[in-house]
């Protein structure tokens, strides 16, 4: 008997769906990477060379990594105290995890740097005790973290609210300590959402614009990040190199996000689908 | 290793979930907390676990204060309604688990705990599984698992929780029998909750049926069917007629059949009895005294038969069992009129508001003397059920 299906006619909803795949993500792609073959493997090559292109790449790489790292360690505090406990104003915290998808990234990038400037709210503390942020790298990981934040919260959470309390009070009766509990049950159970939500607030980071110029100051060979080149290339009419650094930076990235896939599906390797 | 519950009180925020509840559990002894959702049967166990705490009263293991140890100091192997397993963790390490946390003072070596829980995977019959994720077991398989890993950790006491509960209905005979032989060749003291009554009676050595928060009767399965100690006994466990019963001068009578005798020498008005279907005789031919009983419907349920019988005399149909060889010997159809009497019957007094009157009941049978005597319950159900019996009439 033929397996029944939840959509009606398979081909149709295959075709459609890849239609709409193929239109919205790989057309501008392939328009992306044949704009890019105008300037040859060598020029490619020779774009990537430039010191100040591979800084910046650095840059955004870098800061995209270490941001996202920072979001899964404080994602996983703030989802955790969301999930567990309950406070008055538990409500309104939850929405305002939301904030930095709905804000314009310039409104961000403005906001953020008004705080950390020298004379800023938090900017003016900093600067006395010699630490300066905007107009940094550090004012690019800042801006970074703060877009990413929402993510790593946001896939955490229905999983956090699903895990079963049994399975701690086993651990507990088992003879396990705290710690034990934390480090040896929950946490390998969330490593699968962790990683999710550390490719996505990374995504996000490495190709965040908006916010990031506005504090970054855009020093080159410092604090100037791989998007802003791009658009400096445009700028100049050199639509080719733009390209090749968009086509560099989007290799990258799936490199990158393949490799959290595949370290992912080991770290979910005891789920119900494998053999 | 025994274990004295005393006088232990759980209120949840509106309604007290545990209500002075006393219990005593003898050294390797199998007892089930039989009740039904909601009794507090759960929550008592929890308690045993360390998992939650009464505002008040004591536990004692050996003599030594259970409440004041945290639930891993305690011993204790908790098995779970739903398995609770590390979904993430092989079976071997599952069950290597409590081992594993230990401090390096106390862990075994490696090649030690690896020895303990292949022999522990034999013991389940899971031998060959330790390498598989709980995810590629079936229901029942989860659940030896379970066990296993809360016996790696050699407890001083094993606690089920409804160890069965999701489990489908040849599994859990299966297991249940299974289990029970574990327990003989490992005599650990074990506490199980179920609310299935077959479960309880089949496999515990004593059960305390649990209702309200409160411990209504502690026996044996035998003591506990044969001799129900409350209304709630009697309607929980096995099936049950219940009759409301009239004083007339000196006896009970309902409906025109005499229980001889008031035991409680006219101190109450109204009494219900409690008649077990298999305590029903019936007979084609008139008997003094019996109800006449017309045949409604036959359930047939392999070797016993189920009949319903509509009787004019009381205000609703009883029920009866009866071997399926005796039904097809008398045979008899749907609308057949019959006679009908009880054999052996729980007899609870009523105050005047027609509430049974606790710690008090007739174990009445057919034939008895005229003049009941009445005895006190047994001295260890007596000092054990923390919801007194005290004065029960029997012969």
């Amino acid at each position: 008997m033929r397996r029944r299906r939840i959509l009606p006619g398979f081909n149709l909803s295959l075709g459609y769906s890849l239609t709409y795949l193929g239109l919205i993500v790989l057309l501008p792609l392939a328009a992306l990477a044949w704009k890019a073959s105008g300037l040859g493997l060598e020029g490619l090559i020779g774009l990537l060379r430039v010191p100040r292109t591979l800084a910046a790449l650095k840059l955004s790489f870098g800061g995209a990594t270490l941001a996202a790292a920072i979001n899964v360690v404080v994602g996983l505090l703030v989802a955790w105290v969301l999930v567990r406990y309950r406070f008055p104003g538990r409500r309104l915290f939850d929405a305002i995890v939301d904030l930095p998808f709905a804000l314009p990234t310039a409104v961000a990038g403005i906001a953020l740097t008004a705080l950390y400037a020298p004379n800023g709210w938090i900017g003016q503390w900093l600067a006395a005790l010699g630490i300066k942020v905007a107009y940094t790298p550090w004012g690019v990981l800042v801006a970074m973290v703060f877009v990413g934040f929402p993510f790593v919260v946001r896939t955490l959470q229905p999983v956090l609210e699903t895990l079963e309390h049994d399975v701690e009070e086993a651990a507990e009766t088992l003879g396990a300590r705290r710690w034990q509990i934390f480090l040896k049950v929950i946490l390998p159970m969330l490593v699968p959402t962790l990683l999710t939500g550390f490719a996505l607030a990374l995504a996000r980071a490495v190709g965040e614009y908006g916010s990031v110029i506005f504090i970054a100051g855009n020093i080159p060979m410092k604090s100037e990040i791989a998007p802003l080149l791009i658009v400096q290339s445009l700028e100049q009419f050199d639509y080719a190199g733009a390209a090749a650094l968009g086509a560099a930076m989007l290799a990258f990235s799936f490199v990158l996000l393949l490799a959290i896939t595949l370290l992912q599906r080991w770290s979910h390797r005891w789920s119900e689908s494998t053999p | 290793m025994t274990l004295e519950l005393t006088r232990i009180n759980r209120r949840f925020s509106d309604y007290p979930a545990l209500n002075d509840v006393s219990l005593s559990i003898a050294p390797g002894e199998f007892l089930a907390l039989l009740g039904p959702s909601g009794s507090g049967k759960t929550t008592l166990l929890r308690i045993l676990a360390g998992l939650d705490y009464p505002e008040s009263g004591r536990v004692e293991f050996n003599g030594k204060d259970f409440l004041a140890a945290a639930p891993r100091e305690r011993n204790v192997g908790l098995v779970f309604q739903h398995y609770a397993l590390f979904r993430h963790l092989t079976v071997a390490e599952n069950v290597a688990f409590g081992l594993r946390v230990r401090s390096r003072r106390m862990r075994p070596k490696r090649a030690e705990i690896d020895a303990r829980v292949e022999q522990l995977l034999k013991r389940v019959q899971l031998d060959g599984f330790g390498k598989r994720y709980p995810s590629q077991l079936s229901g029942g398989q989860r659940q030896r698992v379970a066990l296993a890993r809360a016996l790696a950790v050699e407890p001083d006491l094993l606690l089920l929780d409804e160890p069965f509960g999701a489990l489908d209905a040849q599994v859990r005979v299966a297991l249940r029998r299974w289990l029970r032989r574990l327990h003989e060749e490992l005599g650990l003291t074990t506490v199980f909750v179920t609310h299935d009554q077959e479960e309880a009676l089949e496999l515990a050595d004593r059960i305390a049926v649990m209702n309200r928060g409160r411990i209504e009767q502690v026996g044996t399965p035998r003591e506990i069917y044969q001799r129900p100690a409350t209304p709630f006994v009697c309607e929980f466990i096995g099936k049950a007629n219940r009759l409301a019963l009239r004083r007339e001068d000196e006896r009970f009578v309902a409906g025109g059949w005499t229980f001889a005798a008031d035991p409680w020498m006219g101190e109450h008005a109204q009494a219900i009895a409690y008649v077990r279907p298999e305590h029903l005789t019936l007979s084609t031919e008139p008997v003094p005294g019996a109800w006449r009983a017309r045949l409604r419907h036959v359930y047939l349920a392999g070797s016993v038969a189920h009949l319903e019988l509509d009787v004019a005399a009381l205000d609703h149909a009883l029920e009866a069992d009866i071997a399926g060889e005796d039904l097809a010997r008398m045979g008899l159809h749907a609308g057949d009129g019959l006679y009908v009497s009880p054999s052996h019957a729980v007899i609870f007094p009523l105050d005047r508001d027609g509430r049974p009157i606790a710690g008090d009941r007739w174990l009445w049978r057919a034939g008895m003397a005229t003049t009941p005597t009445r005895l006190p319950l047994r001295r260890s159900e007596v000092e054990l059920d923390a919801h007194r019996v005290d004065g029960g009439i029997q012969r």
